[in-house]
């Protein structure tokens, strides 16, 4: 054929391997010249570098905009709150901005004072003062900045109805025959929007929420309006009067509540709430009570401006241990000293790197690699690899949240309590985590992790007999008779993988066949909200260190309820613990609703989360804690501890 | 020419229209909307972040104000799941696809080319059926499958390579190497194809009559032409390379655009979506836009059909 001659091809050859040989020489070139450095964490615990992986680019560093983990690990560095955790002992609170704290009355502890330090100041020098906390809450309850974590507020008197814009209701109530009792009359009235009316329309959008213009259309049009037969024609002609005149005034509804937080100096905050929480410190901790600097955030913009500048690299001003020194998007952001902090002289470290990395097995090996000095977490099918190489990185700890799974109490057969136990009573939780899981999980007792005085609940069990018994006696023997049942899950391999740990269980112990119905993540938060599922996996992590975290949910109106339970008793004893002050008494009770929210089950309780993660040995003061919030200032970095011991 | 261009670019805007119209139907079709999370909020606080991002207007206003702001404001809207504007992710992003995309045509090109050509002359040889069976290899083993096993076998081992990460200018050796392996598979066997087709004319039994060297014959005569497919897939796939790849991004720690395609339509975020997808879409159109320009300079007989149309 039309063959080059042999020289050519030849030629080509030589051309050919020149060019490898020219590649490799760049690589190897390029390999030189890095080799002078060594690995990036050896490097890092010389400079007293933290490099931490954070799974995901931050959706910003704004603590009223921000809900989630991955932001409040760095908001944690660059802000303060009134009080700080302690580095090894859950629910202890030390001096943050506040030197001093306590209730006005013991007995009830519903109003608290905190006593700010004098010396109190901004990373930019100015100082920081109890109206920067008055400012923050009011901003953080602001309406126009739509964050979505405003309900941490709703304990001081009056943030709610501000933050829910309640203008009826807070008009109503200057009213001289105003009572209680006329106003639940009223509660059926789309007071705020109702999601259920037409799209568009007045119902929808709510009474609350209508312009003065839409008010004095409504005002010749009242049909433009739906009101409940409750609602007197008296009554829904002053309301919408009183909406009116207030709407056109142009004023905020600011002026018309009595805001429970208040500054009587410069240097002292009180709190009123709207019952009694001994744990009002605990709850400090989140950083929707963080103070947020009033003269940087109005140098930005408005108090309701959402989108400004006051975050970014250079103008954001801080109160926390460490300042923001480079954020380069999607590749890194890193904190560093801040010399204004007042307890600079016990910060241990010289500043913090957080990595974004969405990818587990990425994160794995970069730390393998000796490129950070904590994971995120670790991929379940590396546990066992990290066990066996890394024996001495290897973290599990409890972690507080727990696993369940929700059932439909509206569609059969789960509106029978004995269904629902005996679904629970056949799940065998501690074969679940040592074949599927391998995370070290611990078999779930109850709903509230086991946590300080807590009682922790121990009724949910293993009980195959008992299960089998109990649905035969539901009237479903065997399984028989039961209804297609679907179990709701995500689209992620490990939800599939427990997915069918559970289905076989079901199968095995009780003879129901389930499906599984996987679905992509907001599909199916979307399809848990509208109540289109049976059975459906789920979980919940505790906010803040008390019980109430994962009780209160079950409430009748709760937003993350979703399953259609309620009960008259449980609501009652919750309403009782709210109004105790003393903690043992109040825990009993919290106690008594966690019983006979379990003995109706339901959810069926699985497991008890843990966090497992890589640290590595030169990570000192680190311990472990139930909400994982490690207070940076308390971390040192040793240089060369691997293999030594502590 | 002119006309023919005017002709393109008119084309190309129809088709970023359509693309808008899809995608923009598509996002709204998605169940759920940005802020659903898995703890629920207050319908007042959904009805304040409906406000605040224009989605509590009327359907046909939120699909007419989009296109709007871009051109008038030359706005691309807020993302909801990254609290920045649109424009400033892609501002801060795309640098580092085409850097990476740029290096992985550059290593597609550079072995894919020579490997076609190398096939498509010793044809049928151990030659010819060893390389396209290393680019049959290339066109199928997915990258999420190269990318782990060059961090695990390579980069763990060579000093100075990092299993991921993005700031030191060997940092994109092995993104390339994974983004840029599929692209020269590919090449090589259009390559190799459009060489074989042209070897095969008349004209080049002419200039073999002639006398000329085999190596003038390929280089001078058939190259030119045998190129033509590789170009016409070159466009397309320039933009596709530039534009990043999710997998390679999230496997090798790089802040580049693909992730935001996928994460946009799981986090709901439909300003981002519209964003990165209209970006795509212009890439798309420019690049075929000059592919087809490059095929006339390289093709004579399209360069005539172009000035007589």
């Amino acid at each position: 054929m039309q063959a080059l001659s042999v020289l050519e091809i030849l030629r080509a050859q030589k051309k050919l391997r020149n060019s490898v040989r020219g590649l490799l020489g760049v690589i190897f070139c390029l390999s030189i010249w890095s080799c002078e450095a060594t690995s990036s964490v050896e490097e890092a615990s010389r400079d007293g570098i933290l490099i931490m992986g954070n799974t995901a680019e931050p959706k910003g560093l704004d603590p009223h905009i921000v809900s989630g983990v991955l932001e409040s690990n760095i908001i944690r560095a660059l802000f303060e709150g009134l009080v700080g955790a302690h580095p090894s002992k859950d629910g202890v609170a030390l001096p943050g901005v506040s030197e001093k704290w306590y209730p006005t009355n013991e007995e009830r502890p519903d109003e608290w004072v905190f006593e700010l330090r004098k010396d109190a100041q901004w990373s930019d020098g100015a100082p920081l003062t109890a109206d920067d906390f008055l400012f923050s809450f009011r901003r953080l309850l602001t309406p126009a900045l739509a964050s979505d974590y405003s309900f941490m507020l709703y304990y001081i008197r009056d943030a709610e109805p501000y933050h829910k814009s309640q203008r009826s209701y807070l008009l109503s109530r200057g009213d001289a025959n105003f009572t209680d009792e006329w106003w639940a009359s009223l509660k059926e009235v789309d007071f705020g929007p109702n999601e259920e009316a037409e799209e568009g329309s007045f119902n929808f959008k709510g009474l609350d929420f209508l312009t003065a213009e839409e008010l004095k259309k409504l005002r010749a049009k009242p049909e433009l309006f739906a009101w409940p037969e409750t609602a007197l024609a008296k009554t829904r002609t002053k309301l919408v009067a009183q909406n009116l005149s207030f709407a056109e005034s142009k004023r905020d509804l600011w002026d018309l509540i009595e805001f429970g937080a208040t500054a009587p100096d410069k240097h002292t905050l009180k709190v009123k709430l709207n019952s009694p929480i001994p744990f009002l410190p605990e709850i400090t901790k989140h950083y929707t009570w963080y103070p947020v600097p009033k003269h940087a955030v109005l140098k930005h913009g408005k108090i309701g401006d959402r989108f400004t500048d006051w975050t970014k690299p250079g103008n954001l001003v801080g109160n926390g241990p460490f300042s923001l020194k480079s954020w380069r998007f999607n590749d890194h952001i890193e904190v560093t000293r801040n010399p204004r902090y007042w307890d600079k002289d016990n910060v241990g470290l010289n500043g913090i790197r957080y990595l974004p990395i969405a990818n587990l097995y990425t994160e794995d090996r970069m730390y393998y690699d000796g490129q950070m000095h904590v994971t995120y977490t670790i991929a379940s099918e590396l546990i066992e690899y990290s066990r066996k190489n890394y024996p001495e990185h290897v973290r599990n700890e409890l972690y507080l949240g727990t696993y369940f799974i929700r059932t439909n109490v509206t569609h059969e057969p789960f509106t029978d309590p004995r269904v629902r136990l005996a679904f629970s009573l056949s799940l065998n939780q501690k074969s679940l985590i040592d074949n599927v899981l391998k995370g070290g999980q611990k078999p779930a007792g109850g709903l509230v992790p086991p946590f300080g005085e807590y009682p922790a609940s121990d009724v949910v069990t293993f009980d195959p007999e008992r299960a089998r018994k109990l649905l035969a006696e539901a009237g479903f023997p065997g399984g028989k008779g039961l209804p297609d049942i679907e179990f709701l899950t995500t689209d992620k391999e490990s939800s599939k993988a427990t997915a069918e740990a559970l289905q076989a269980m079901w199968k095995e112990h009780l003879g129901a066949t389930i499906k599984i119905k996987q679905m992509e993540w907001t599909s199916y938060i979307t399809s848990m909200f509208d109540k289109d599922y049976d059975l459906a996996a789920g979980g919940w992590i505790g906010d803040y260190l008390d019980p109430l975290t994962f009780l209160d949910m079950w409430m009748k109106d709760a937003g993350n309820n979703r399953t259609g339970w309620h009960s008259e008793e449980f609501q009652k004893i919750l309403g009782e613990a709210a109004e105790t002050g003393d903690p043992t008494s109040r825990y009993t009770l919290l106690s008594k609703a966690e019983a006979l929210f379990l003995k109706e089950r339901p959810i069926l309780p699985v497991y008890w989360y843990t966090r497992n993660y890589l640290l590595h040995p030169d990570v000192k003061g680190w311990h472990p804690l139930i909400l994982d919030n490690h207070p940076y200032k308390f971390l040192r970095l040793e240089p060369g501890s691997e293999g030594k011991k502590d | 020419m002119f006309r023919f261009l005017i002709g393109r670019l008119l084309q190309g805007l129809l088709v970023l229209f359509a693309l808008y119209t899809i995608t923009f139907f598509l996002a709204k079709a998605m169940p759920g909307e940005p802020f659903t999370s898995e703890k629920n909020v207050s319908a007042e606080t959904k009805a304040n972040i409906r406000k605040l991002y224009g989605l509590d207007r009327p359907i046909w206003e939120q699909y007419y104000v989009y296109p709007k702001n871009i051109i008038t404001e030359g706005s691309f809207g807020v993302s909801t799941s990254k609290g920045r504007s649109v424009g400033d992710i892609i501002a801060q992003s795309f640098p580092n696809s085409l850097l990476l995309g740029l290096c992985a045509l550059g290593f597609a090109v550079g072995i894919g080319v020579p490997i076609g050509v190398l096939s498509a002359v010793r044809r049928n040889s151990w030659v010819d059926w060893s390389c396209m069976a290393v680019a049959m290899v290339g066109i199928c083993v997915p990258s999420f499958t190269i990318g782990p096993l060059l961090q695990i076998y390579f980069a763990a081992h060579v000093p100075g390579l990092k299993v991921a990460g993005w700031g030191n200018p060997q940092d994109v050796l092995l993104p390339a190497f994974t983004l840029g392996l599929v692209a020269a598979a590919y090449l090589a066997r259009l390559t190799r194809g459009g060489i074989l087709e042209v070897l095969s004319q008349d004209f080049v039994r002419t200039a073999r009559a002639k006398g000329l060297s085999p190596a003038k014959v390929i280089i001078k005569h058939s190259l030119r032409g045998g190129l033509i497919p590789a170009v016409a897939y070159l466009g397309p796939a320039f933009a596709a390379l530039i534009s990043g790849s999710f997998i390679v991004e999230t496997i090798f720690q790089v802040p580049g655009m693909g992730q935001h395609f996928v994460n946009a339509a799981t986090t709901r975020d439909e300003f981002l979506l519209l964003g990165v997808s209209l970006f795509f879409g212009f890439l798309i159109v420019v690049m075929n836009l000059l592919a087809d320009i490059l095929t006339g300079l390289l093709d004579p007989r399209v360069r005539i059909a172009g000035q007589s149309d």
